[in-house]
């Protein structure tokens, strides 16, 4: 095993722990931690066994072996990318209703005190 | 018959401190005595000015966008027992003479939602401008079929049972485009009413014509069409 392959170990299995611990303390959901921890897994199986790049190349169709990997990279960093979106959206929608309940509340409030 | 007292007027407003006065007070004039003006989180004193009109003010704490502004007002002016709710801006680009005829439909019974459109009769209307709205025009009729002839004026009415229809999620300048929407989908009859934009140079700057906010209510429209 090179060095840099027991580094990438290390660090991978310190991710795969964080899932773990963030599965098991509930802040992330079932889906959530079956796509992070096969996410993980599959890299520490590909570090370990380096010869996998090259045989998926081979079967993708895709002349260089690194290619792959940012291939790869590129799709689940536009999924990630999409996904943050739909829950910026979701958020931005969140803090309008929580503003107009506000609105609401504070122009029912003054209506009472004028009737006063 | 209904009588202007179950007509609301639901107004946006951010940072009009030097129109909303003259705009509430021609509406009142014209005998309009519903009013709700929902300020966006102004800088300056339009939340002070509106309230001294006496008509509704609601606030927002911060900034939310023309949208969730003018979703406030019209929840509110169901909440109060409108027939008739009205979309008018408060920067002074609408006119209040307009009103009568806008109504009438809705009154009648005859739609169920007025569109205002500034492109029934010939106006003068600045180029840049108009090849914006004449694009969002197009943009409208390929995502939705709807064949107008003005898409982003925001001069409207609507009937209770519209207005309940009518769900606006849009917070920024997309909602425009969703109303067209959503009239479209649940098959709500409308129909569009020439009326006359008071361009000054004032509106002109703040307007709703930015190319940023078009391309960023066209990249919205896509995404509500991949995700809802």
């Amino acid at each position: 095993m090179t060095p840099l392959q027991i580094f990438l170990i290390i660090f991978l299995l310190f991710a795969l722990s964080r899932v773990f611990l963030r599965a098991k303390g509930k802040q992330i959901s079932k889906k959530e931690f079956i796509f992070w921890a096969v996410i993980w897994i599959l890299a520490i199986v590909f570090v370990l066994e380096p010869d996998l790049f090259r045989i998926s190349a081979d079967l993708l169709g895709i002349g260089r072996t690194v290619d792959v990997i940012i291939y790869f990279g590129l799709a689940v960093l536009f999924y990630l990318n999409f996904r943050l979106y739909v829950k910026m959206q979701k958020n931005e929608e969140d803090i309008s209703k929580l503003v107009r309940t506000f609105a609401f509340k504070k122009a029912k409030e003054g209506k009472k005190v004028k009737k006063k | 018959m209904i009588s202007k007292s179950k007509i609301f007027i639901v107004m946006a407003a951010l940072n009009e401190e030097k129109n909303i006065s003259k705009t509430l007070s021609d509406l009142k004039k014209a005998g309009y005595r519903n009013i709700i003006v929902v300020d966006d989180g102004s800088k300056d004193r339009t939340y002070e000015l509106a309230k001294a009109q006496n008509v509704h003010v609601l606030r927002h704490v911060i900034l939310r966008g023309q949208g969730a502004a003018l979703r406030t007002g019209i929840e509110y002016a169901l909440s109060l027992g409108a027939d008739i709710i009205v979309t008018f801006d408060a920067d002074g680009q609408h006119r209040t003479g307009d009103l009568p005829a806008m109504l009438k439909p809705v009154i009648d019974g005859e739609v169920d939602v007025t569109l205002g459109s500034r492109f029934l009769k010939k106006t003068e209307v600045p180029f840049l401008r108009k090849v914006l709205l004449k694009g969002s025009v197009w943009t409208m009729y390929l995502f939705y079929g709807a064949k107008l002839t003005d898409a982003h004026n925001g001069f409207r009415a609507m009937s209770r049972k519209a207005a309940q229809k009518i769900k606006i999620t849009a917070d920024q300048m997309g909602h425009a485009s969703q109303i067209v929407e959503e009239i479209h989908k649940k098959k709500i009859k409308f129909k569009e009413i020439s009326v006359t934009i008071l361009y000054t140079e004032e509106t002109l700057v703040h307007g709703h014509g930015s190319f940023r906010e078009a391309l960023k209510i066209l990249f919205r429209m896509i995404y509500d069409r991949i995700v809802r």
